[in-house]
């Protein structure tokens, strides 16, 4: 675990030096403030012409928007994470220390996903304006929820990109490939679920966006973070595979 | 101490080694001589647990490289030949982040002192991407002997660095070299002859050759070889030569010395001395021709002519 740690924290330290990771947070925090911003004034508009419309909330201006910066954030954030070990021939230096391959493969992953928490710390700002604007304050527990299906979707989405990441030795190819599974899992997973009457369940069950939506709405189910975890597990789980097969070869 | 048995190793359909063995014992500096694409890289990198072998095991600081590959890292230290660097860290923060990495109690302390032994003491809160080129190499050096380790492999460890530090780099490998155990690569053969107590000539995958530099010069002198230098011209000295008994392959070399050969034991010299003396030329040298390990190597790695 101690590697893990030291690993971790090499990585989470990287990325204050790197640009991809400022603009990753530029991008999030500047939507997420524009979004709030907006949804506050067209409110307040609202409101002198006499309608009262159902207030802003966290989900709507903070925690849907980001859900969605995330969809490319993984795949910018984890694209080097071990292909850039391979390129630069750092890796041999790791897989010669006594480190196992999955303390390496957790390490990585864990570095970036601190680095996202970091930076959803920033965003809960918003929330917290948002609570003084709004009477009665804000739903607390619908928010929480909200931020831990971010949290989840946030784990599963990077250990993808750390697999990937550990399958390439080119950035891109990882980032490309991040992306088009997570675009997958977000949009397209159920599709089959019409056509394959049959498998339906297992089909919805794939879909990303709906345990992540269920969350919002403020309900905390246990199929919806078994759904995370796992993805989590098996993202991890296959970066270290990868890193195993590519010593044998 | 490292003890290889047969260890093979196939890329796809390539075979990079095929059945090595070897030994180093501690206190030895045991050289990996060969051309590029020999298995030497190879080899190391299955011996530092890089890799796993295809067939065969080894034995590194008395663990089972496969078996124990943990216990076998802890106790190598490994310089692989592109010098494995974080540009963006300092050379301290690297050398903390390895030292963590290996849980290495005293790491300040450790740090200092591989820091030390490569000179860089000064350079310890510089960026690692603002070093030139020896001193990147110094510094995965220091990498390599932080944790103060029983067996130290490197690969090519003098490339890249300039005269002086070359001769630094040696004398810090012969240092080390005198309690633990060296393995190290390298094409350089003056190299090899100057620091290795042994040299394994790696040629297609095979060990062509293993001994001492200077055992290994003995065993390829068939003949013996002398040179004969006259002052001014040497115009039928090499026929001279060719009638003196015992005499063999005169060779006139385009600079005017005469090259030739004789049967070890059977010094023909005295004969040649007089004889070129009476036909009234200035003898100005007469001297024995060592084989070089250069010869020995390109000899050996043309036509694997000398088996183990």
């Amino acid at each position: 675990m101690r590697n893990v740690w030291t690993i971790a924290s090499r990585e989470y330290r990287h990325y204050f030096l790197s640009p991809v990771a400022y603009i990753v947070a530029f991008l999030i925090l500047m939507l997420a403030g524009t979004l709030f911003v907006f949804q506050i004034q067209r409110t307040q508009s609202y409101i002198y012409q006499g309608y009262y419309p159902p207030a802003p909330t966290a989900a709507s201006s903070v925690i849907n928007p980001t859900a969605f910066m995330m969809l490319f954030a993984a795949p910018a954030l984890t694209m080097r994470l071990l292909s850039e070990e391979h390129r630069s021939g750092t890796i041999e230096l790791l897989l010669t220390a006594p480190v196992k391959d999955w303390e390496l493969v957790v390490g990585k992953w864990l570095g970036a996903f601190l680095y996202m928490l970091t930076v959803f710390v920033i965003t809960l700002i918003i929330p917290i304006v948002l609570n003084r604007l709004v009477e009665p304050g804000i739903d607390v527990k619908a928010t929480l929820a909200g931020y831990i299906g971010l949290i989840l979707l946030t784990a599963a989405f990077l250990a993808i990109g750390t697999a990937f990441s550990a399958m390439f030795n080119n950035q891109f190819a990882s980032f490309f490939a991040t992306l088009i599974m997570i675009v997958i899992l977000w949009w397209m997973a159920a599709w089959p679920a019409n056509a394959i009457q049959n498998a339906a369940s297992f089909f919805n069950y794939l879909h990303a966006y709906a345990h992540f939506d269920s969350m919002v709405k403020g309900s905390i189910a246990l199929k919806d973070i078994v759904y995370f975890l796992s993805l989590t597990v098996i993202g991890l789980f296959v970066g270290t595979t990868a890193i195993e097969i590519r010593r044998w070869q | 101490m490292i003890r290889a048995t047969g260890l093979t190793k196939d890329y796809g359909s390539r075979r990079a080694i095929e059945n090595l063995t070897f030994e180093a014992n501690q206190g030895e500096i045991v050289g990996f001589l060969g051309p590029n694409g020999a298995g030497k890289t190879t080899t190391m990198r299955i011996l530092t647990g890089f890799m796993p072998p295809t067939y065969g095991t080894a034995q590194v600081a008395g663990f089972d490289i496969i078996e124990e590959s943990m216990e076998v890292r802890r106790r190598v230290g490994y310089l692989p030949e592109t010098v494995p660097l974080y540009p963006d860290m300092t050379v301290y923060g690297y050398l903390k982040f390895m030292a963590d990495l290996r849980h290495l109690p005293n790491a300040d302390d450790m740090i200092d002192e591989a820091l030390e032994l490569v000179g860089m003491t000064e350079r310890a809160d510089g960026y690692i991407s603002n070093l030139s080129k020896g001193m990147r190499q110094r510094v995965g050096l220091a990498q390599a002997l932080l944790h103060k380790p029983e067996v130290l492999i490197l690969d090519e460890p003098t490339i890249g660095l300039d005269p002086a530090q070359v001769v630094e780099v040696r004398n810090i490998i012969r240092e080390i070299g005198k309690q633990r155990t060296v393995m190290l690569s390298t094409h350089i053969l003056s190299e090899a002859q100057q620091i290795c107590d042994r040299v394994l000539i790696l040629n297609r995958g095979r060990i062509v050759a293993e001994d001492t530099p200077e055992n290994l010069q003995a065993r390829l002198m068939g003949a013996e070889r002398a040179l004969l230098t006259v002052r001014g011209d040497s115009d039928g000295l090499a026929a001279l030569l060719a009638k003196v008994k015992g005499v063999k392959n005169v060779n006139a070399r385009p600079d005017g010395g005469v090259e030739f050969q004789f049967e070890p034991g059977m010094d023909v010299r005295p004969e040649v001395a007089r004889q070129t003396i009476q036909a009234g030329y200035d003898l100005l040298e007469l001297r024995l021709l060592g084989l070089s390990l250069e010869e020995i190597f390109l000899e050996l790695t043309r036509d694997s002519k000398i088996s183990r």
